[in-house]
C-alpha cells in the first residue's frame, strides 16, 4: 500500500504497490550516487531486490530533454513540464511496477528537486506542487545537505569545472560563474528548508567523510525496512 | 499569471472532434484575416518543433499512458505558447489557434486523466475571447474520417484505452466520449458553437461576422512600410 500526493494516475491501484520507494535527495556532487551504490549493494546483500532510477532517465524523453538543456532553448515553463513528463514515465513504467513486484526503489532524486528548480525559476507553487500531486509519497526521503564552500571544492575536485544549470548561470545572478554558483546553491537549500517540513525529509549532513554518511544512511533504512517486517 | 485584459492582441480558438471541419475553418478564417492586411499568427496543436520529435517517438513506440500522453502534450503546448503565442498576443498580434487546452481537457479526461489535474496543468494559459466549437454528430464526423482516411492511428482511434479490438469500432466510441467532453466544456467556457453538418462556405461566413462583432479587426492592421 502506497499512499499518492493526491490521486494515482490512472488506472494504478495503491495497494498493489509493496516495495519501499526511498528517495536521496541533494546538489550535484553531495555524494548521491557514490552513496545509491552502496546502498544498493548493501541491500541486495540482505537479500533485496534494488531498482535505481533518476532524473532525465526516462526512456520517453530523456535524450529531446538532454539536447533542449544543451541548446538552453526552453522556457522555464516548458522545462518544468518536460521534466515532468520524464518523471512520470518512470513512475509508470519503472517505480510502479518494481514496487508492485516488492523492490526497493532507490531514487537518485525526486519531485523536490524539481520543484525546488522550477519554484526559483519563477513557477507558482501551487502550480507546481499540483503537477506532481499524482507522485507516491515516499517511504523516506534523505536529503544530503553539504554546505556550498565544500560542495565547490568536490565540484572542482571531479570535473574542474562548474556545471551550467548546477550554478544557475540561467537566472543572471552573475556573470561571474562563481558567484553565481553559490548563491544558487544557497537559494536551493532555502527551498530545501521551506519543504522539510511539508514534506518530512530528513537532513544529512554530508559535509562528513563517505564512510559516516553510509553508516547514517544504513541506520535510517533499516528502520524503515525492519518496519515492514514486523 | 497572465490576464486576457492584459495583452494587446486576440486570441480566437477553433475546437471540436475529428472530422468536424474545424482545420478547414480555422484556415479560412486565417486567410481572411491575413486578406485584410492585419496582423495575424496561425498556431496549429502539438507542432513544437523540439518537442514533437518525442512525441512521435512515444505513440510510434505506442509507449505513451494517459499521463505521460497528456504531460507531453503540455510541454509541447507550454513550448509554443511561451514562445509564439503569448509574445505575438502581447505584441499586438490576432492569433488562431486550431486546438487548445480544450483539446487536452477532452481528450485526456476521456483518457482518465482527472479534470482538475489538467486545469491547474494548464492554468497559465489565456482564456481565448472567441472559442469557436464546431458541432457535429458523432454518425457525421466518423463518416468523414473513415471515408477520407481509412489508416486510423493507434492513439487517434483511441485503441490504449481497449474499447474495442476493433480500430473502427474503437475510434467510435472513443470519439463519441470525446464530443460528450467537449459539450460539457461548452457550457463551463461559453463556447461559440457553430453548426458543423451545414455548408462550409455558410460556416464561415457566420463565423467571420462573429469576428467581426467581437474584434474591431481595422485595429490590427500592419503598418504600411512606406
Amino acid at each position: 500500500m502506497k499512499r499518492f500526493f493526491k490521486n494515482p494516475p490512472p488506472n494504478v491501484n495503491p495497494e498493489d504497490l509493496n516495495g519501499k520507494l526511498v528517495v536521496i535527495e541533494g546538489p550535484d556532487s553531495s555524494g548521491r550516487s557514490t552513496q545509491i551504490e552502496l546502498l544498493s549493494k548493501w541491500l541486495e546483500m540482505k537479500g533485496y531486490p534494488v531498482v535505481q532510477t533518476g532524473l532525465k532517465r526516462s526512456l520517453l524523453v530523456a535524450e529531446e530533454l538532454e539536447s533542449a538543456l544543451q541548446g538552453n532553448v526552453l522556457s522555464p515553463r516548458t522545462l518544468t513540464l518536460f521534466y515532468a513528463t520524464d518523471f512520470y514515465d518512470q513512475l509508470e513504467n519503472i517505480i510502479i511496477p518494481s514496487l508492485r513486484a516488492g523492490f526497493i526503489v532507490l531514487a537518485d532524486r525526486y519531485i523536490y528537486t524539481l520543484m525546488a528548480r522550477a519554484i526559483i525559476r519563477g513557477a507558482e507553487r501551487e502550480w507546481i506542487e499540483s503537477i506532481y500531486e499524482m507522485a507516491i509519497i515516499p517511504d523516506l526521503v534523505l536529503y544530503l545537505y553539504v554546505s556550498p564552500s565544500v560542495l565547490v571544492e568536490r565540484t572542482f575536485q571531479a570535473h574542474q569545472q562548474l556545471d551550467y544549470w548546477e550554478s544557475g548561470m540561467d537566472l543572471g545572478f552573475s556573470k561571474d560563474w562563481f558567484t553565481s554558483f553559490l548563491k544558487y546553491q544557497r537559494r536551493m537549500r532555502l527551498e530545501f528548508k521551506r519543504m522539510e517540513k511539508k514534506f518530512g525529509f530528513e537532513i544529512i549532513n554530508a559535509n562528513r567523510t563517505p564512510k559516516s554518511v553510509d553508516r547514517d544512511l544504513k541506520a535510517r533504512i533499516a528502520r524503515v525496512i525492519d518496519e515492514a517486517e514486523k | 499569471m497572465d490576464n486576457v485584459a492584459q495583452v494587446k492582441g486576440k486570441l480566437i480558438v477553433v475546437e471540436g472532434t475529428d472530422g468536424s471541419g474545424k482545420s478547414t475553418q480555422a484556415h479560412l478564417l486565417y486567410e481572411w484575416i491575413l486578406g485584410l492586411n492585419c496582423k495575424v499568427f496561425f498556431s496549429e496543436w502539438n507542432s513544437s518543433a523540439i518537442v514533437k520529435g518525442a512525441t512521435k517517438k512515444g505513440k510510434k513506440r505506442l509507449a505513451l499512458t494517459p499521463t505521460t500522453f497528456s504531460a507531453i502534450h503540455a510541454t509541447d503546448f507550454a513550448d509554443r505558447y511561451e514562445r509564439q503565442i503569448l509574445p505575438m498576443l502581447k505584441a499586438g498580434y490576432i492569433v488562431i489557434c486550431d486546438r487548445y487546452i480544450f483539446t487536452a481537457f477532452a481528450r485526456d479526461s476521456v483518457r482518465g486523466c482527472n479534470l482538475e489535474w489538467l486545469k491547474k496543468l494548464y492554468s497559465f494559459a489565456l482564456i481565448p475571447h472567441i472559442t469557436f466549437f464546431y458541432k457535429v454528430p458523432l454518425e457525421v464526423a466518423c463518416e468523414r474520417i473513415l471515408a477520407g482516411r481509412p489508416q486510423l492511428k493507434f492513439f487517434e482511434a483511441g485503441m490504449d484505452l481497449n474499447l474495442s479490438s476493433d480500430i473502427t469500432e474503437s475510434f467510435k466510441i472513443f470519439q463519441g466520449r470525446i464530443l460528450k467532453e467537449y459539450l460539457s466544456l461548452s457550457r463551463q467556457y461559453k463556447f461559440t458553437v457553430i453548426d458543423g453538418t451545414k455548408d462550409v462556405h455558410y460556416q464561415q461566413t457566420l463565423a467571420r461576422k462573429i469576428v467581426e462583432e467581437k474584434i474591431e479587426l481595422s485595429r490590427f492592421r500592419k503598418r504600411s512600410m512606406q
